[in-house]
Order: structure tokens, then sequence, then C-alpha cells
């Protein structure tokens, strides 16, 4: 009796397991067999030869990499200084900066832009959007702020894991100064945390649409949506490599997350305790 | 210890503890100030500009703009869409997680599902919509292969490029997200009290009526909130789908950035906010719903 029901119990769940698997599959081995048609009759990889190929994917795609990778870089240099500054002597400022930085993942990006374009329009104090630097700059600003809420939970839980009271104070104690206490100290420490966040922020800005669209910024996004409106099967190419770039970040993150201070980055290639 | 070093430490030293926590506050003003800046001034910006009129004088017209007809049927369009997007990302998500949790389903199973999750829900955009039309656009890979079968998905009325099309494209990173989010509830249910309703003689439905559904009753809806919200904002899918035919409330608000197409730039703030008032309200109810579940997983 015990057994017929556990048998029965897993049946259902299993059903729905396989239903789920094959509803995520499906569409990935669609668009990986669409991608593979663009010669009559055959199978052939035209389709990523074509993108590849073109000028316009090259520079768009670069574009969108330098902007993100400027991206990262800022916001690891507003961020970092400021969760640790807050730990050590503001805690009480905290709920503050928290909010702050989790508020982009309730405001849609198309309010925020919105509110950007106007308020660094042509007409104001400021005018960012009269000049292609400006723009870029914006640009930036935009993924900055998109990144914070991601960029703000990985280095705060790094600096959560370490003691960084103790470690500051062991450093004034040996003479550092503050800024080489953030730079040699703190930061070697959670550093595995900062990638974590970095390759989210690049996941997230590579192929971002609507901020760039909005900016008239010639970026990943927005040339993927022109292709789709041209093109019938390099789209379904640009989907599989995109996924494929999304699933390389995820794991490079994982692997960053699960990675301890000190420790090499292939698990095999650490040296054993000396006894 | 080093913080409260900052603090004065005795009653003669107090100038000097002040003027130093004063000086901390130095520390944080480049956050501040960027926040300002990008984040906080757009916003009231956009807030002050919805209750102004073009003159600058305060008036209530652009709010109640909204009820103009083709505004409201777009933000019934939205909600309409959100909440059946989120109704069955949190059902199938939920029986998921079920199935991988409590269905003894082996653990490899589980980690590869869960771990699938953590891509799926971050592959929204223009490459998922990119998929579904390999995969149910009209000469998709399903598509076809129904066809084949004597059965013409497009005959029925549906399309990938349509309501309910839109809604299971949105389900690709629904159901991952539901998964992710609801792990901990599902989790935090103790064998215990299966075990000890089971004891007292109660069935499996039983269990669920009137244990573990009211346990997990304020995690599902704060999760079904969550997953509201996450629908209510995506733009970038619809786009990649339907060009910008499809009005929702994103799609009007991009329209009219690019070229004010309601005529009148303050009601394209009125719109915004109104964007922000129900990603707001939605976001609080989860952060509540969360915080009142959270109580069973000590």
């Amino acid at each position: 009796m015990m057994v017929a029901r556990k048998t029965g119990r897993r049946i259902g769940p299993a059903l729905i397991t396989l239903a789920a698997a094959l509803y995520f599959f499906v569409p990935l081995y669609a668009a990986f067999q669409f991608s593979l048609q663009m010669r009559r009759g055959e199978w052939s990889l035209d389709a990523y030869r074509s993108v590849l190929a073109s000028d316009v994917f090259l520079n768009a795609f670069l574009f969108s990499i330098t902007a993100s990778g400027a991206a990262i870089l800022c916001g690891v240099l507003l961020v970092v200084p400021t969760a640790y500054w807050v730990r050590l002597k503001l805690p009480r400022l905290r709920p503050v900066v928290e909010f702050i930085s989790l508020l982009p993942l309730i405001i849609p990006s198309v309010v925020l832009v919105f509110g950007q374009i106007r308020l660094f329009g042509s007409n104001s104090w400021l005018p960012l959007t009269t000049t292609d630097l400006g723009t870029n700059l914006l640009l930036i600003a935009g993924y900055v702020v998109l990144s914070l809420p991601y960029m703000f939970r990985a280095v705060d839980n790094g600096m959560a894991m370490i003691d960084i009271a103790t470690l500051t104070e062991a450093a004034e104690t040996l003479g550092a100064s503050r800024l080489r206490t953030i730079v040699t100290v703190i930061f070697p420490n959670i550093r595995a945390a900062i990638v974590s966040g970095a390759f989210l922020t690049f996941s997230i800005c590579l192929g971002e649409f609507v901020i760039a669209s909005l900016l008239n910024r010639q970026a990943f996004g927005p040339y993927m949506v022109q292709l789709g409106q041209d093109r019938a099967y390099e789209p379904a190419a640009l989907a599989i490599l995109s996924f494929g770039l999304t699933w390389l970040l995820m794991a490079l993150m994982q692997a960053a997350a699960q990675r301890k201070p000190g420790q090499g980055w292939l698990p095999f290639r650490n040296k054993a305790p000396r006894p | 210890m080093v913080a409260t070093t900052d603090l004065p430490m005795n009653s003669t030293a107090p100038r000097k503890g002040r003027a130093r926590l004063r000086l901390a506050w130095l520390g944080v003003v480049p956050f501040l100030a960027f926040a300002l800046l990008f984040l906080l001034a757009p916003l009231f910006y956009l807030v002050i500009g919805a209750f102004q009129t073009p003159e600058g004088g305060f008036t209530l017209a652009n709010m109640a703009g909204l009820a103009a007809p083709n505004i409201a049927a777009s933000f019934w369009l939205s909600i309409r869409l959100s909440l059946a997007s989120a109704a069955i990302g949190t059902v199938t998500g939920l029986l998921l997680a079920h199935a991988l949790i409590l269905g003894g389903m082996p653990g490899w199973m589980r980690r590869g599902l869960t771990a699938f999750s953590g891509v799926a829900s971050n592959f929204a955009g223009v490459p998922l919509a990119f998929a579904f039309i390999a995969t149910l656009g009209r000469l998709g890979l399903v598509t076809v292969l129904f066809k084949g079968l004597g059965f013409d998905l497009y005959a029925t009325g549906f399309s990938l490029f349509s309501f309910w099309g839109l809604a299971l494209t949105y389900l690709y990173f629904q159901m991952p997200l539901m998964l992710l989010v609801i792990t901990p509830a599902l989790e935090g249910l103790k064998p215990e009290w299966r075990e000890a309703a089971e004891s007292l003689g109660a069935s499996g439905p039983q269990y669920w009526r009137m244990v573990g559904g009211p346990v997990l009753a304020p995690s599902v809806m704060g999760c079904f909130l969550l997953l509201f919200a996450n629908a209510f904002g995506t733009l970038a899918t619809v786009i990649a789908l339907t060009g910008s035919n499809f009005s929702v409330v994103p799609i009007l608000l991009f329209q009219q950035i690019r070229g004010n197409v309601l005529y009148n730039p303050n009601l394209g703030y009125a719109l915004a906010l109104g964007m922000i008032l129900i990603m707001v309200v939605s976001n609080l109810l989860y952060i509540a719903l969360r915080a009142r579940a959270e109580r069973w997983q000590k």
C-alpha cells in the first residue's frame, strides 16, 4: 500500500518535469534548426557566416561590449567604496543605500531613460543628449543604474562574508592609508563577488534594447531588432549565439561566486594544504 | 569595533567625534550624487511634469487624461496580459517546483533545471522573441509539425504575435523565475507537519487544504505579484515580436518618447507615472507578503 502510493506520487511529478523540460528545450532546438536552413535543401552554417561577416554586426557588438565594460568599471568604482564605507562607518545609512540600489528593479528602464532624456535634453542645464560623447555617457550612466541592484547585492554579500572591520583595523595598525586599505586589502578579498556582479552586468547590458534605442545608439540590441525585421534566418542564429553567450556568462559567474579568496580559478589546480 | 571609535567616547570630546562623523558622510557623496543625478532626479522630473501644464502651472488634467479611451485600453491590455502571464507562470512554476522538491525527482534533474532557470530568467528580450518565432511563428518548427499532423494552429485563431502568443513567450522567463523564488518556501514546509497531519488521519488533499496551502499562500501570492510586475515592464520582447503594433503601456510610452504620439508631452509624464505607480504597488505588496511568509521559514 505504501509502495503503491509512492509510485503513484512519482508519475505525476515526472510528467510535469518532462513537460517543463520539453517547453524549455523546444524553442532552443527550433531556433537552432531554423538557423541551419538558410541554404535551400541542405543544412549549413550560412546564417552564422552571414551574421559574423557583417560590419554592422561587428560595430554594434563592439560598441555594446565597450559600453558594458565601461558600465562595469564605473559600477565597481561607485559601489565598492560605498558599500565598504557604509558597512564600516555609516551603518545607519545602509537602508537608504540599499533602497536606492534596489530601485531600478522597480522602475522600468523605459521610464528611467524617459526622465533622463528630458532632464539632460537640448534645453536643459546639462545638455548631454546634444553631443555624441554626452549621449554615450548617458547610455553608460543608464547601464550603471540598471546593474546597480545586482552589483550592490553581489558586493555587499561579498563584504558580509569577510570581517572588514578587523581587516581595516589590522591594515591601519600596519600603517596603510585608507585608499591602500581598500585597494590592497578589501578589494582582493571580495574579488569573486565583484567578478560575479560584473558578469551579470555584462549579460544584462550586452543585448539591452530600450535605452540604447531611445538614445539612438548603434548598439547590439537595436541591431538585433532591425535584423529581425529584415531577415529570416540570421535572427535565429543570433538567438543561438546570445543564448550560448548568456550560458557562458552565467557559468563564469557561478564559478566566480563559488571561488573562495585566494583559491585558484580551476579547482584541480589548488595546492593541497601543507602539513 | 572600529566603528565605535568614531563616536564620542566620553563627554570631554564630543565636538571632535561629531566632526569626524560629519566627515564620514563625505564617503557616500559620490554614490548619492550619482543616484540623485541619474536615478532620482529623472524620476522627480517625470512625477512633477505629470502634474504640470506645458506652461508650468499645476494641473490634474494629465492624470485625468489617462482615462482617455486609447490610453485606458493600453493599461487594460497590459494588465490583462500581465495577469494572464503571471497566473500561468505561477501555476506552472509552482507545479514544477513541487515536482522537483517534494516529488522525489533525482537530484541531478533538480540541479539541472534550477541552473537552467537561472539562465532562462535572464534570457528575456530580443533573442527570446527570435527563438519563439522559429518555434511558433507561421513557419516555426511546431507550427509546421502540427500542420503535418493535420492541425493548422493559425486556423484556430492563434497567433504568436497576439495576446496568447505573447503570454506563452513570457512564460519562458516567468516559469523559471517562479521556480527560483518559490523554492525557499517549498523547502520551508517541514516534513514533520505532513507526518503530524497524517498521524491525525488527514488525507493528502486535506493536508494541502488545511496546512500546506495556508502556509504557502502568502509566498505564492507574493511571487504572483512579482511575476505580474515583471511582465508589466516587459518591452524588448514585445517589440521584437510585434514591431510596435501591440500597444501595451510600455510600447505606448516608447512611441511617445520617440515621436510624441499623444501630442502632449505632459500626458507622456502622466503615462510614466501611471507605470511607476503600478510597479511600486505590486512590488510593495510582494515585499509585504514575503515578510509575512518568512515567519514560517525560521
